[in-house]
């Protein structure tokens, strides 16, 4: 599923991930802990295959991103802190396009807006108009509609409510229970170490810690 | 550290080497050469005068100026296409100095333009086309030295540079209809194109020869210094990398 | 392709509707043009008769350079770009979609400044045929190469000032193309105009394909 070997991905000339190791099994959901700075997200765009590998090896849903990284982007979904929404178009409109754009059906769009909740009034209220956490629930509405293998999502929790938050670890268990792959950081440790079948710790930009916390 | 001490080691200390050397001293003495044939020996021009010596630089710097044009384009193409930074780099160095010779151009056709038309501008297609050519140049250059990651601005800059021949053709072309629908072009026929032989015509050929070898002694140092400046970041990358994994184990 | 440059022009076209920008400030800004060069060329002279051509034609280069602006600001905001080439859409899809969007909201502002022109300047309109022919080739021309250098600003500090610095030098053939052009079909002698088209054309040509080959490369790396 997801195979690194001492990868180096830098940001301008600096080194964010400084020769990270790391092996994910399908079905499972990893935790990625660490501080700021250390490299959570850069490792999640990374997967994406949004940065490159500058080196050693990586592979992602058997891609090798050295060699083409552009071919693994369409089938993972990415949930980063900026949300790639235009604030001109509704939210309707929003995870149509983002949809459409990767293939989705007008059943799968339906189905992502139903499941967030916006299929009532807010569908048709522009972007702009949202809130944080509204614009939140948006762009997980957009990943879901592309029904990605692997989710990668940076900070899912941070900007929700309750009910937002219990939905985000609702969606996760469906996701792996209908077989995707999930990589997840994020500060609310409680929460998320109750989701999450193996905890990675990362620092300076390389894996300190790599351990499975409850049932594996 | 070994790699940082390689690079060290194949680093020079300098852009000169033997071979710029002698470059350099022949390009001094063509020069020494052109001054002596071209102001001294040759005679002035039955039409023009004395005004024509001018063209001894004028001619050889536009042939250059559009050689560095090429060198551009084809440099950038090579970098799409094979990954190829040396070639980036030929492409960046010549685009500099093809600038600085389409000024050269554009300033001694003033000052030819001056006895001969009475203006310092006329909007003749060559000038004109010219000072377009010096505009897209500076378009390269701007997109070249941009205040952005390494990889962004050679990137976007290749692409520029790729079009360049393209556009310079395209404008060209406008150019000279745009001059010659509506008025003959009376002015190039006893302008730079006019012909030239004997003493004259070996003048020019030195101009050639001088003005090359400057283009070429130029090109090579623009080349080795932007070399040296891609290898100074190179070697700090091994530092960064050894330097952000000891933050981590610390942790 | 085509499917990923329709979804985006699609998308474009919606976005231009909801927000009104270029109706509400481009057209404006083309108009107020108009108007500034006649109060720089005394119109009771007949500069401003005759120099109508490249008066309307330089009104509509600056006012696509604002419409490219703002095409690419819209992307600009907020991991647009990101989500653009996580989205698996087609590289040269997104160059012709945006390439169509443009054209089309020029294509309208070009005949809304045309109705300003006969107007204001009381133009006579002759040759259809070669006016409209020389708009739609000029058009596809500012907006291919205008999409392919606003990409290349697109993501950087200094992007305004950039564009119209790469851009203006590059559409000078475009620029008089289509002025020579206009000027032969209002003086009644097309067949002057026509070779104009044919050079503008391959003016397009050039840029779509470098556009579709290049559109790729200068997505990555922003």
């Amino acid at each position: 599923m997801v195979r690194l070997r001492g990868a180096v991905a830098l940001l301008g000339r600096f080194p964010a991930l400084a020769g990270v190791d790391l092996d994910v099994e399908p079905r499972r959901v990893v935790l990625l802990r660490g501080a700021n700075g250390a490299g959570k997200t850069t490792l999640l765009r990374t997967l994406a295959g949004l940065v490159a590998v500058a080196n050693g090896e990586a592979t992602v849903l058997g891609v090798d991103l050295v060699a083409d990284r552009k071919l693994v982007r369409h089938r993972v979904g990415l949930l980063g802190h900026a949300t790639g929404l235009y604030d001109d178009l509704t939210v309707g409109d929003n995870v149509r396009f983002w949809g459409r754009a990767a293939g989705a059906e007008t059943d799968d769009v339906e189905h992502a807006l139903t499941r967030l909740g916006l299929d009532g009034r807010l569908r048709s209220v522009a972007v702009s108009r949202l809130s944080a956490g509204q614009r939140r629930r948006t762009s997980l509405a957009c990943l879901i509609a592309r029904r990605p293998e692997l989710w990668l999502l940076d900070e899912p929790h941070a900007g929700l409510d309750q009910d937002g938050r219990d939905l985000v670890d609702a969606l996760v268990r469906e996701a792996t229970a209908a077989g995707a792959t999930v990589i997840l950081s994020s500060h609310e440790l409680d929460r998320s170490l109750q989701l999450a079948d193996e905890v990675i710790t990362i620092a300076g930009g390389i894996v300190t810690r790599d351990e499975s916390s409850g049932a594996s | 550290m070994t790699t940082q001490s390689s690079n060290t080691l194949a680093v020079p200390d300098s852009t000169g080497s033997r071979g710029t050397r002698i470059i350099g001293v022949l390009a001094l003495l063509s020069m020494a050469a052109l001054a002596l044939f071209g102001l001294v020996l040759s005679p002035p021009d039955a039409s023009q005068g004395e005004v024509v010596r001018i063209l001894y630089v004028h001619v050889p710097s536009a042939t250059f100026a559009y050689i560095g044009c090429f060198l551009t384009t084809f440099g950038s193409a090579m970098y799409l296409w094979r990954r190829s930074r040396w070639w980036e780099l030929v492409a960046y160095a010549s685009a500099e100095i093809a600038t600085v010779f389409t000024a050269i151009v554009l300033v001694t056709g003033m000052i030819w333009g001056r006895p001969t038309w009475g203006v310092y501008w006329v909007w003749d297609a060559r000038l004109t086309s010219t000072a377009m050519l010096l505009l897209l140049l500076l378009g390269y250059l701007a997109v070249r030295r941009l205040p952005a990651d390494h990889e962004v601005r050679t990137r976007r800059a290749a692409i520029v540079g790729l079009l360049l021949v393209p556009n310079v053709m395209i404008v060209r072309q406008s150019v000279q209809w745009w001059r010659t629908l509506h008025q003959k072009p009376t002015l190039l026929a006893n302008g730079v194109g006019a012909k030239i032989e004997g003493l004259m015509l070996f003048s020019l050929f030195i101009g050639f020869i001088a003005i090359g070898l400057v283009f070429t002694w130029l090109l090579i140092h623009r080349f080795r210094l932007a070399w040296l400046e891609d290898q100074v970041d190179e070697a700090g990358l091994d530092v960064a990398i050894a330097e952000r994994r000891a933050e981590g184990a610390a942790s | 392709m085509l499917h990923d440059a329709l979804l985006i022009a699609g998308k474009d076209l919606r976005l231009e509707l909801r927000s009104r920008v270029a109706l509400n400030q481009v057209l404006p800004f083309a108009l107020l043009v108009l108007v500034l060069f006649a109060f720089a060329l005394d119109p009771d002279k007949s500069a401003l008769t005759q120099a109508t051509p490249g008066l309307y034609w330089i009104a509509v280069l600056f006012s696509a350079l604002l419409a490219l602006q703002r095409s690419f600001a819209i992307e600009a905001a907020d991991g647009n770009r990101d989500a653009l080439r996580l989205s698996g859409l087609d590289p040269a899809g997104i160059f012709v979609g945006k390439v169509l969007a443009v054209s089309v909201q020029l294509i309208v502002l070009e005949m809304l400044l045309g109705i300003g022109v006969a107007v204001l300047y009381t133009t006579r309109i002759e040759g259809w045929g070669l006016l409209i022919v020389t708009s739609v080739i000029a058009t596809a021309s500012i907006a291919a190469a205008g999409t392919l250098f606003g990409v290349l600003a697109a993501g950087l500090r200094v992007r305004e000032t950039l564009l119209p610095l790469l851009l203006l030098p590059v559409l000078a053939p475009v620029l008089i193309g289509s002025t020579r052009a206009f000027e032969a079909a209002l003086n009644g002698s097309p067949s002057e105009g026509w070779p104009w088209v044919g050079l503008m054309s391959v003016f397009a040509l050039l840029y779509i394909v470098a556009g579709v080959l290049g559109f790729g490369p200068l997505l990555e790396e922003s």
